[in-house]
């Protein structure tokens, strides 16, 4: 395989940014061609994410379609690669940007064109996160992803835009700067960031520790972990629909991708000794905010909360260090990608209608909103995770997984799922059922053919995952393996 | 002749300062010619260093030399110099300051810088240094009829002789106590038990710390940087701050090398005082030109520590470190000179809200360069950062990195509240549209750098490769 072909997939969105920036014009004219260069770009994105998939080896259990190329001289080599845990993720990028292309392209009333640059410009980051097998450039595309989302929140946000869009950079900035230390003290131990050597050269233990907190102040910060997610009920609240939809949808998981690459791989030692550390915050972060989420009368902010406590199963899952208990947090992010990315898109079809996020402002929404109910359904069926979605395997695998290592820990995790019902079902019920209380929802108009069918996808796929999901298993099972294995040879 | 081809280049300036200074007096309106005619003298100067660089070579009885280190320096100055003219010219016009002294006070400065970046004696730097400063003060206060201006000129003048008198009294101690005043010999002859040597390096380091401005010696920074006219404080802001780090390695890698020790713990405090300075002070202020005055205290500070780190590597990113800086301030100046409206320039940063809807491009390149600055990858600002941290990481001082990096998420804090009123802020009138060619190429010329440096980031490795220190 000579051609660049990850190159290719994480730089064509920038490419296609650089046009729209270029493109002049009168106003309509402008607007319409910049829409046009941005679908194609995504959607052509993720063609070639497909194409990729489908040429990717399932019988390989190293790192594939390796680039590399001398970049900065006497310290790092570009390097990309991707292995079955890699591929989702990428797969999942492109699958959501034309989704929040196509969200922007419906509900984003001024400045289309720059919103349209800075989601391109935030996919090439997203796919390079994913693509990059060395720590420094993995730090440049996980960091560089701030500008963009900072302008997204900040100028297309809400209310208390400004403040959210600080609290997020700052927040994140922070957790990060502590993890470029660690990834400088890596290679000055070693005299190399390059993961698939530093797979081999092994980091003296008694470094491992530290290094380990660095990296975790940035991922739990990313992921988030309880103590550490005040920022994200802000960050979602405030963010355009498309700004919330690839926050929840792929920022998220990079703090997974994070632990599951970086911390796990490089850092057995200290994971192994600071996972209890692990599942007492996660357990912490599935009751507690499972239980903030069932106060919440923002719907944004219900769903922000509950994606802090999901996040809780992937933790768990990962530092279970069990077959089941990763392979489920990997279905778990991917689902909850969806899924997540589901509901923001279903509270932006209502707020865009009526410009409110509160539960109480709406009621009775079926009636006159019938395919709108329907799609909302299957996607809170998801999150809460019932058998024949996405949300059930991952959350089933993590559950035994964690069964493995811990009773206690699969039994309070468990009381997470009945908290996650309790906590949808009855915003499903307050939003949809019911009988119309405000009188202005009388004209509330159903889908339109755009989130028509950007939902139908997302339905799709949660429906198509949770019956049959041996493809993603296919994927990253020898990944997933491979990673065990060198865990428990440390 | 050996010894002139060597030096041509200062050669070359000093007789270009005499003629344009000649042609200034006897010829009327000459600011045009004057002012054109430097940016060419400056352009053969670059021309004639470029092409007569030597990799070593010692003269005038040692106490001038020339190497990598040297020639690199005076290159990224004088392209500075050249920049800091190209985009000045309007802006002088307009506030009525079109002396034709001004390009010649500019080169003599310049001239100033160059000394002092090769000397290797004492005395000689000691001349290079009074050379480049006495422009300033002169430039500073230029616009005369300004009360701030002529604030600003005095103020440093007082406080530049003030560590002047300090840097002369530590080189005679140092002379005193080693008989010498070559940089080699002074290394030679070193006894770090002395403690009038002590003295003397203390001594130094105050006044070198003055010229560079890190904490303690910081505070004429801010009003200076407001009071001077925009154009003569991007210079401020570059040539003499690059000619005296330069300085600072000479004496801390060649006359004290012996004594590490004993000034690295000094420079620690220097740089750690800076990075938080130059990140907390920041936050308050409304003018953009103290605020970057406050970002170069904090600038400073990370690029003393790579020098603190005593290695090679360290010296090596903070040249780095010092050429990044160089283009994002030139850049970051280049969009201030944007701000004008009416006919007047404006300068408080409320005056950019909404800049994003009236003048959507000149946003971008602020943009750019905030971020830069802020060290936020994939911009250049970032790189230069991370080779200071490579350097110091691998000195063990483990602290200083850590405050290093914390200190740049405060400062990313001012800079984004930049980004925010320009953003993020209802738009107020337009700033008038300015029609200034070789502005908006340095704009982009510098934006350009700044966001496709990660490309091939190697490009300022492979430059100062060649440094060394002998």
């Amino acid at each position: 395989m000579n051609f660049p072909i990850l190159s290719f997939i994480t730089f064509f969105p920038l490419l296609g940014a650089v046009c729209i920036f270029a493109i002049q014009g009168k106003k309509t004219d402008y607007i319409k061609n910049s829409q046009n260069v941005a679908i194609f770009a995504s959607v052509l994105n993720f063609v070639l994410s497909l194409y990729l998939w489908f040429n990717f080896d399932n019988t390989h259990s190293g790192f594939q379609f390796v680039e590399e190329y001398e970049w900065l001289k006497g310290f790092v080599n570009f390097k990309f690669g991707i292995d079955g845990i890699s591929i989702i993720f990428i797969l999942l990028t492109t699958f959501i940007t034309p989704i929040c292309i196509f969200s922007g392209i419906n509900s984003v009333s001024f400045r289309i064109k720059e919103f349209l640059i800075l989601i391109l410009l935030m996919e090439t980051l997203m796919i390079g996160v994913f693509c990059s097998l060395d720590l420094v450039i993995f730090y440049l595309f996980f960091e560089g992803g701030l500008i963009p989302m900072f302008l997204l929140i900040g100028i297309w946000g809400g209310e208390k835009r400004v403040y959210s869009a600080f609290k997020f950079f700052l927040f994140t900035l922070l957790g990060s700067v502590l993890m470029l230390v660690a990834i400088i003290t890596i290679f000055i131990l070693t005299g190399s960031t390059d993961v698939e050597q530093l797979l081999n050269l092994k980091i003296p233990e008694n470094y491992q520790y530290f290094l380990w907190l660095a990296f975790f102040s940035s991922f739990a910060i990313k992921m988030p972990m309880w103590p550490f997610h005040t920022w994200l009920p802000d960050a979602h609240v405030e963010a355009p629909t498309a700004g919330s939809v690839i926050l929840a949808a792929i920022l998220l998981k990079m703090g997974g991708y994070g632990f599951i690459r970086f911390s796990i791989s490089l850092f057995p030692n200290a994971s192994e000794y600071f996972a209890v550390l692990i599942y007492a915050l996660s357990v912490i972060a599935i009751i507690y905010t499972s239980l903030v989420a069932l106060m919440q009368d923002d719907m944004k902010k219900l769903i922000a909360y509950s994606s802090v406590a999901h996040m809780g199963f992937v933790t768990i899952g990962i530092f279970t260090m069990t077959k089941q208990g990763v392979e489920g947090a990997l279905i778990q992010m991917l689902s909850h990608g969806i899924i997540s990315a589901g509901l923001f898109l279903c509270v932006g079809v209502l707020y865009d209608r009526k410009h409110s996020r509160l539960i109480s402002s709406y009621s009775g929404v079926v009636n006159f909103m019938p395919k709108y109910s329907l799609f909302f359904m299957i996607l809170t069926l998801g999150a809460i995770g019932l058998p024949g979605t996405s949300g059930f395997v991952g959350e089933f695998l993590v559950l035994v997984g964690a069964f493995k290592i811990s009773k206690l820990i699969a039994i309070l995790s468990s009381t997470g799922i009945i908290l996650a019902a309790g906590y949808m079902l009855w915003l499903y019920k307050r939003v949809v059922f019911g009988s119309i209380l405000n009188s202005n929802l009388k004209n509330i108009k159903d889908l339109n053919i755009f989130e028509n069918y950007y939902l139908l996808a997302l339905v799709a796929v949660t429906l198509f995952f949770g019956f049959y999901p041996d493809p993603l298993f296919q994927t990253f099972s020898l990944s997933v393996d491979n990673l065990i294995l060198q865990y428990e040879m440390r | 002749m050996n010894i002139i081809a060597t030096i041509i280049p200062e050669i070359f300036l000093s007789i270009s300062i005499m003629i344009l200074l000649i042609f200034g007096v006897f010829i009327k309106e000459s600011f045009n010619i004057v002012y054109k005619s430097s940016i060419v003298v400056l352009i053969f100067a670059v021309l004639l260093l470029v092409n007569n660089f030597e990799n070593f070579s010692q003269i005038f009885n040692d106490s001038y030399l020339i190497d990598n280190l040297s020639n690199y320096i005076k290159t990224l100055s004088i392209i500075s110099a050249i920049v800091v003219l190209l985009i000045s010219y309007e802006y002088i016009n307009s506030l009525k300051i079109n002396k034709f002294e001004y390009p010649i006070l500019i080169i003599s400065s310049l001239l100033g810088a160059m000394i002092m970046i090769s000397a290797n004696d004492l005395i000689v730097f000691y001349m290079g240094l009074e050379l480049q400063s006495l422009p300033l003060y002169v430039l500073a206060s230029i616009d005369r009829e300004n009360e701030r201006s002529t604030e600003a000129g005095l103020k440093y003048f007082v406080l530049s002789a003030l560590s002047s008198g300090l840097l002369l009294y530590g080189c005679s101690l140092i002379y005193g106590f080693t008989g010498s005043t070559n940089f080699q010999l002074i290394a030679q002859n070193f006894n770090s038990n002395n403690l009038g040597l002590i003295f003397g390096i203390v001594f130094i380091i105050v006044g070198l710390g003055f010229k560079i401005s890190v904490v303690p010696f910081h505070m004429w920074t801010p009003d200076v940087y407001e009071g001077s006219p925009t154009s003569v404080t991007v210079f401020f802001a570059l040539v003499p701050k690059i000619a005296a780090m330069t300085v600072f390695i000479r004496f801390t890698n060649v006359a004290f090398a012996g004594i590490f020790d004993q000034w690295q713990l000094i420079l620690i405090f220097l740089s750690v005082g800076s990075m938080i300075l130059g990140a907390v002070a920041a936050i308050g202020q409304d003018n953009i030109k103290r605020l970057m005055a406050y970002s170069s205290i904090g600038h400073m500070g990370y690029a003393l520590a790579g020098i603190l780190t005593g290695t090679i590597e360290g010296t090596k990113s903070t040249i780095i470190y010092l050429t990044i800086y160089a283009v994002m301030n030139t850049g970051m100046f280049a969009c201030i000179f944007f701000m004008k409206r009416k006919e007047k320039y404006v300068e408080n940063i409320k005056d950019l809200s909404g800049l994003s809807k009236t003048n959507p491009l000149l946003a971008v390149g602020f943009l750019i360069m905030l971020f830069s600055l802020a060290g936020i990858p994939p911009l250049a600002g970032f790189f230069a950062k991370f080779y200071i941290f490579v350097a110091v990481l691998e000195s063990k001082l483990y602290l200083l990195a850590v405050i290093g990096l914390v200190t740049t998420v405060v400062s990313a804090f001012y800079y984004l509240r930049i980004v925010k009123i320009i953003y993020f802020d209802e738009s107020k009138i337009s700033f008038q549209n300015v029609k200034n060619l070789p502005l908006k190429f340095v704009l982009l010329t510098s934006s350009l750098i700044i966001l496709l440096y990660f490309v091939y980031p190697s490009i300022l490795i492979d430059m100062t490769s060649s440094i060394s220190l002998g």
